[in-house]
């Protein structure tokens, strides 16, 4: 199914991209022209086939019930945190407005 | 005197244990071919120091008798992985001056083996490219030139292209490399140098910046089969941190390397016959099928199936994690921030996102959103999930008749940069024989085995049974052996 112009900015909104109307003309190609051939798979049997959700066995692990047992990961690291931030204010993130 | 930068890992680490050579002699011969190969682009940071007092631990542990399996050995690291107080990018706008405030699991081990980093290694934005024209930080540039008399520059491969034009080129002599869907056997493979993939899970991604995470797959790159091997053995291992991670032994895959393959069969997959592929390729994949022949191995001719269903399988799943891993770039947290005039929260969010992530990101966050949306989701993620199912159980059928599989790497040689731009499709069909062993989550490599009529490298590529990167390994080296693949690019940089 072809995407048009309209679908091409809903998908960038959901996506949180600005994008101008000369991308959004592009990008419809792009697009249409990815969606086109990845709709082959639509003719593979799938009939009893579950969708791969591990691709190696495994199962997924609890960890022990301590507090800060990998520092790494643990807590009191808020200036780590927040170093890379690029607005932090009074130890947290600074974020534009969001409440009149 | 030897110049050093022509040692392999294992004869940096024997001569230096020898006492041969200092570390400090090593690490300042490779920091100075790094130095003067700015053409190439393969760096994005040059850390000299790093190298430097690493080398000097090397030198005193060597002094008290304490070596380390990696004492004495530069190496790069791809910049995917989070560098403690070095600048970690993924080669994108998105995270320009991002310095991490903690080191990945794969770097940790290797530092902590006692290698030393020349430097952050350029990559393909987020790791998203075949030809490592995506960076943000520019294209790298290949060390080979066509025999043709032109002076093309040519792709080193992607996403770990940094990686393969700096080994090929001498810069260093090993460098990590990750494999989402190719992107260390594809680039080992256009500069005449060896890759590995291990299994997924193999190697801890704790750290290394999330591209599609039930695909990422940390590897190392080198110029031969045993360096990959001990490479491999000091990156690998279980690590609570990471969720996928596998909780098994790290085997001593250098010790255990032998090219005798007696008693072994060998899988040729008709799929992989491509109609109208380069003659050159599939003569390279004959050669290889009787090397492997003369190590010893029977060769079996396997099916499977669903070769064909991989790319577009790999192009719906790998978007969708993407789409996913990539929302945590918002600008509050870590990374780029564009903050309109008057601007609110939502507003900021598009326009940082816009700035931060190239074109080809952007098309895959939207592709990898579209196929996830409400009303998609079945008819291509679902569906996706259901033919990977089926990829993998191609694989499993085959290895029911093959301890190894023979393939190409990629269906050509190294591209002119610019030559597959314009059209993303002919760009991600180059992985289209690296891309189901991904998909399966098994180790696979690339081994250097021909130079074609222009002069340049082409790979073979061994894809084992999971958790066999031994026989992968093996099977790399007969064919490295009996391959002699001694070629290497003329110094033009």
């Amino acid at each position: 199914m072809a995407i048009d112009q309209a679908t091409v900015r809903k998908i960038a909104s959901l996506a949180r991209i600005a994008i101008s109307d000369a991308e959004a003309a592009a990008m419809e190609g792009e697009l249409n022209g990815i969606l086109g051939w990845v709709e082959q798979l639509g003719e593979v049997d799938v009939t009893g086939v579950e969708p791969m959700t591990a691709v190696i066995p495994n199962n997924l692990r609890l960890r022990d019930d301590v507090i800060d047992a990998d520092p790494l990961t643990g807590g009191n690291r808020r200036d780590d945190i927040l170093a890379n931030a690029p607005a932090p204010q009074h130890g947290f993130f600074g974020v534009p407005k969001v409440i009149e | 005197m030897t110049d050093l930068t022509n040692l392999t890992v294992a004869q940096i680490r024997d001569g230096h244990r020898a006492g041969d050579f200092s570390a400090v002699e090593v690490a300042e011969a490779f920091s100075a071919n790094v130095a003067a190969a700015k053409a190439l682009n393969a760096f994005i940071v040059e850390t000299p120091e790093h190298a430097l007092a690493a080398a000097k631990q090397a030198d005193a542990d060597r002094s008290a008798g304490s070596l380390k399996p990696l004492s004495g050995v530069p190496i790069g690291m791809k910049d995917l992985f989070a560098t403690n107080g070095v600048q970690t990018t993924a080669a994108s706008h998105m995270l320009e001056g991002f310095v991490p405030r903690y080191e990945s699991t794969v770097s940790q081990k290797l530092w902590d083996a006692g290698a030393g980093m020349l430097g952050k290694l350029n990559l393909d934005q987020f790791a998203m490219g075949s030809s490592n024209e995506t960076s943000y930080f520019g294209n790298v540039i290949s060390p080979w030139k066509r025999n043709d008399g032109g002076n093309a520059a040519l792709a080193p491969g992607g996403s770990s292209g940094g990686s393969s034009s700096a080994i090929a080129a001498r810069l260093c002599p090993a460098a990590t490399g990750t494999d989402t869907g190719g992107s260390i056997r594809q680039p080992a493979a256009f500069v005449g140098i060896s890759g590995i993939k291990p299994t997924y899970g193999r190697c801890s991604r704790w750290g290394i910046v999330a591209f599609a995470s039930s695909l990422d797959q940390a590897g190392p790159m080198a110029r031969d089969v045993r360096d990959c091997a001990i490479m491999l053995e000091n990156m690998a291992g279980f690590d609570p941190k990471d969720a996928t991670s596998l909780n098994m032994a790290v085997p001593n895959w250098e010790a255990a390397l032998s090219s005798d393959l007696k008693g072994k069969k060998v899988g040729i997959p008709k799929e992989y016959r491509l109609e109208g592929i380069d003659p050159e390729i599939d003569a390279m994949w004959d050669a290889g099928i009787a090397m492997l022949k003369d190590a010893g191995a029977e060769v079996v001719e396997i099916s499977l199936p669903h070769t064909k269903y991989a790319l577009p399988t790999y192009y719906i799943i790998a978007p969708a994690e993407a789409s996913s891993n990539l929302a945590r770039y918002d600008g509050v947290r870590y990374g780029l921030r564009d903050l309109p005039e008057k601007a609110g929260l939502q507003d900021m969010y598009a326009a940082t996102r816009a700035d931060g992530f190239g074109p080809e990101v952007k098309r895959r966050i939207m592709i990898g959103t579209y196929v996830l949306s409400a009303g998609f989701y079945d008819a291509y993620y679902t569906q996706a999930q259901k033919v990977r199912t089926l990829i993998a159980r191609d694989f499993e059928q085959a290895f029911g008749v093959c301890d190894v599989i023979l393939a190409p790497t990629a269906p050509s040689a190294a591209f002119g940069l610019g030559e597959k731009t314009a059209d993303p499709l002919s760009m991600y069909l180059n992985d289209v024989f690296a891309v189901p062993a991904s998909l399966a989550g098994l180790p696979a490599m690339s081994v250097p085995a021909a130079l074609n009529r222009e002069g340049l490298p082409l790979g073979l590529q061994i894809i084992g049974k999971a958790f066999d990167e031994q026989g992968v390994l093996n099977a790399g080296l007969a064919i490295e052996q009996r391959a002699g693949f001694t070629a290497r690019a003329e110094k033009w940089w």
